[in-house]
């Protein structure tokens, strides 16, 4: 099987690569995450208690407050930032935060990212080209 | 992005750097929503809690107002939300000493930037509102939305970096709910019982924000007979925010842009949900806990207006709140010292309350001081903080403020 690239909005950001972590619920920094630990806290969200760093979090929408426009640059200055972010819609505060800590996110794919996308599956973001490549590591 | 002359020169670099900084951010945003072009707006409202900066985020700042003076001055009007710590009460709370660090430094670089510090969510109801149809850049979701939508003024949800931005450009990039485009409802709803107090608009706006599957959707509001009061607006949209991450809600003959139901749709209106007041108490159930432990009373986000702190002056008159129990009220600087001189504040603290000036609770560390204070259950009137508190390893619970109240003086939830 070959690589799969899926295509989104021209996002922000570096390219990087690594594995995915996948739920089809929302995201905040602010009300999903516990930023010291670095695991998700909400209880309810699909991945409570969740790792999320070294991940490309592929989730569904952006929900929550304004806070994450500050906390992507204030979690990737401690190195308790997921690797990059894939959402099916963005919201402004995602995209502010993004281009504040120079975080890689993309958003708008042709299709449901969170049901293209399977969780541990080896992706390459790629902001500039709005694309992700899904690698085929059969 | 289209960018005029002014612009390609502040691009350039030619108004110094910070300035120049903040419009390839707000380029960089622009072309993220496909933004034509920047709107010139008039006034600003940052969040800048320390809790979100952190150290990145003060050093930032620091870097910011260390260029000369012509270079870092804010351009506009630009208004602070709440801070992390009230200097007079962070012991009480047993917040941390290097928070308090970090607070005293974003305050002394956002006064060298010319921010005004007015540390409130509610700048809406106490500082200068908006008027209808005027460009501005808000940050808090509470903020945005009431001015989006009871005001008819126009703004994104705008993070700390991308208001910091438009202070210093005077602009923001045009995509979003600056367009009439995006201001048109996208889902109705009937108000088919009128929710009695501040708590039960919250729940109501809990409610219609569950609906929303995105930033994008506008939710129209009918059935409301007879203007809801400001507060209850207050409540209403911060909780609708909050839950739904929307900021703007259209009411049929209470907000400006939606004098009839007609009015706001492209078309035929789409069919409506309808809420009761069995919604509204099922989503009170919602947050019920299994037992009537009871650790802290939170009055806040938003913060208390004067006739909300004047209610709760009234209901813990002559009062004590239960040894067991800690009751916390946020308000804006200016509301405490009415407050103070008004002597609603001595009736709050007579009774054992804390009244807390410049702050919300989510946004001093919630979950740290929790834990230093051994608070887990929470009982609030904000259907907000009840929302934002659960992913802090609080279980909280919603409930009218007199319940609250009567809760805190029997030291278990009543």
């Amino acid at each position: 099987m070959a690589d799969t690239i899926i295509k989104g909005h021209v996002g922000i950001g570096p390219t990087v690569s690594g594995p995915a972590l996948v739920a089809h619920d929302n995201f905040s920094a602010r009300y999903d995450l516990d930023r010291i630990a670095g695991v998700f806290s909400r209880p309810g969200h699909k991945l409570f208690g969740e790792s999320y760093l070294g991940k490309v979090l592929v989730l569904n929408i952006a929900k929550g407050g304004v806070a994450t426009a500050w906390m992507l640059h204030e979690m990737a200055d401690r190195d308790r930032a997921p690797l990059a972010l894939l959402l099916n819609y963005a919201n402004p505060i995602m995209a502010q935060g993004a281009a504040h800590a120079d975080f890689p996110l993309i958003d708008r794919f042709e299709s449901d990212i969170t049901a293209v996308i399977r969780n541990g599956d080896r992706v390459t973001v790629d902001p500039a080209a709005g694309t992700v490549t899904v690698h085929d590591v059969g | 992005m289209k960018l005029t002359e002014h612009e390609e020169a502040v691009l350039a670099g030619e108004m110094g750097v910070p300035r120049q900084r903040a419009l390839q951010h707000q380029i960089k945003v622009g072309r993220f929503f496909d933004a034509a072009d920047l709107v010139e707006i008039a006034h600003v409202h940052i969040m800048a809690d320390t809790e979100s900066l952190g150290e990145a985020g003060v050093a930032f700042l620091e870097e910011i107002a260390a260029y000369p003076e012509a270079d870092r001055r804010t351009l506009v009007p630009t208004v602070t939300d709440p801070r992390g710590a009230d200097f007079n009460a962070y012991k009480r709370l047993k917040q941390q000493e290097d928070w308090i660090g970090l607070e005293r430094r974003t305050i002394d670089a956002f006064q060298a930037l010319d921010v005004l510090m007015t540390d409130t969510c509610i700048n809406y109801q106490i500082v200068i509102p908006p008027v209808l149809g005027e460009h501005v850049a808000f940050g808090d979701t509470g903020s945005s939305i009431y001015t989006n939508s009871v005001l008819g003024a126009r703004t994104n949800f705008e993070g700390g970096p991308s208001a910091l931005a438009a202070a210093l450009t005077g602009r923001t990039p045009r995509y979003g709910f600056h367009l009439d485009a995006c201001r048109r409802g996208t889902a109705h709803f009937v108000l088919a019982d009128r929710p009695r107090d501040w708590a039960d608009w919250g729940a109501a706006g809990g409610i219609i924000g569950r609906e929303m599957s995105s930033y994008w959707h506008v939710p129209v509001i009918d059935g409301v007979e007879g203007a809801p009061t400001s507060d209850e607006l207050k409540h209403f949209g911060a909780a609708l925010a909050s839950f739904g991450s929307t900021p703007l809600f259209h009411m049929v003959g209470v907000t400006p842009e939606a004098p009839t139901l007609q009015s706001v749709f492209d078309g035929a209106a789409p069919e409506p949900m309808r809420i009761t007041r069995a919604d509204i108490d099922a989503f009170y159930e919602s947050y019920r806990p299994a037992d009537d432990t009871l650790d802290v009373v939170v009055f806040a986000a938003p913060q208390l207006s004067l006739f909300e702190l004047q209610k709760l002056g009234h209901l813990l008159d002559g009062r004590k709140v239960h040894a067991k129990t800690t009751l916390l009220a946020a308000t804006a600087p200016d509301i405490k010292k009415s407050a103070d001189r008004m002597g609603i504040t001595g009736k709050i603290e007579a009774a054992g309350g804390v009244l807390l000036e410049g702050v919300c609770f989510y946004q001093m560390h919630a979950r740290e001081i929790g834990e230093a204070n051994g608070w887990r259950r929470l009982m609030s009137n904000s259907a907000k903080i009840v929302n934002i508190l659960g992913g802090y390893g609080y279980e909280p619970m919603l409930a009218p403020m007199e319940q609250c109240v009567e809760s805190a003086v029997a030291g278990r939830i009543v």
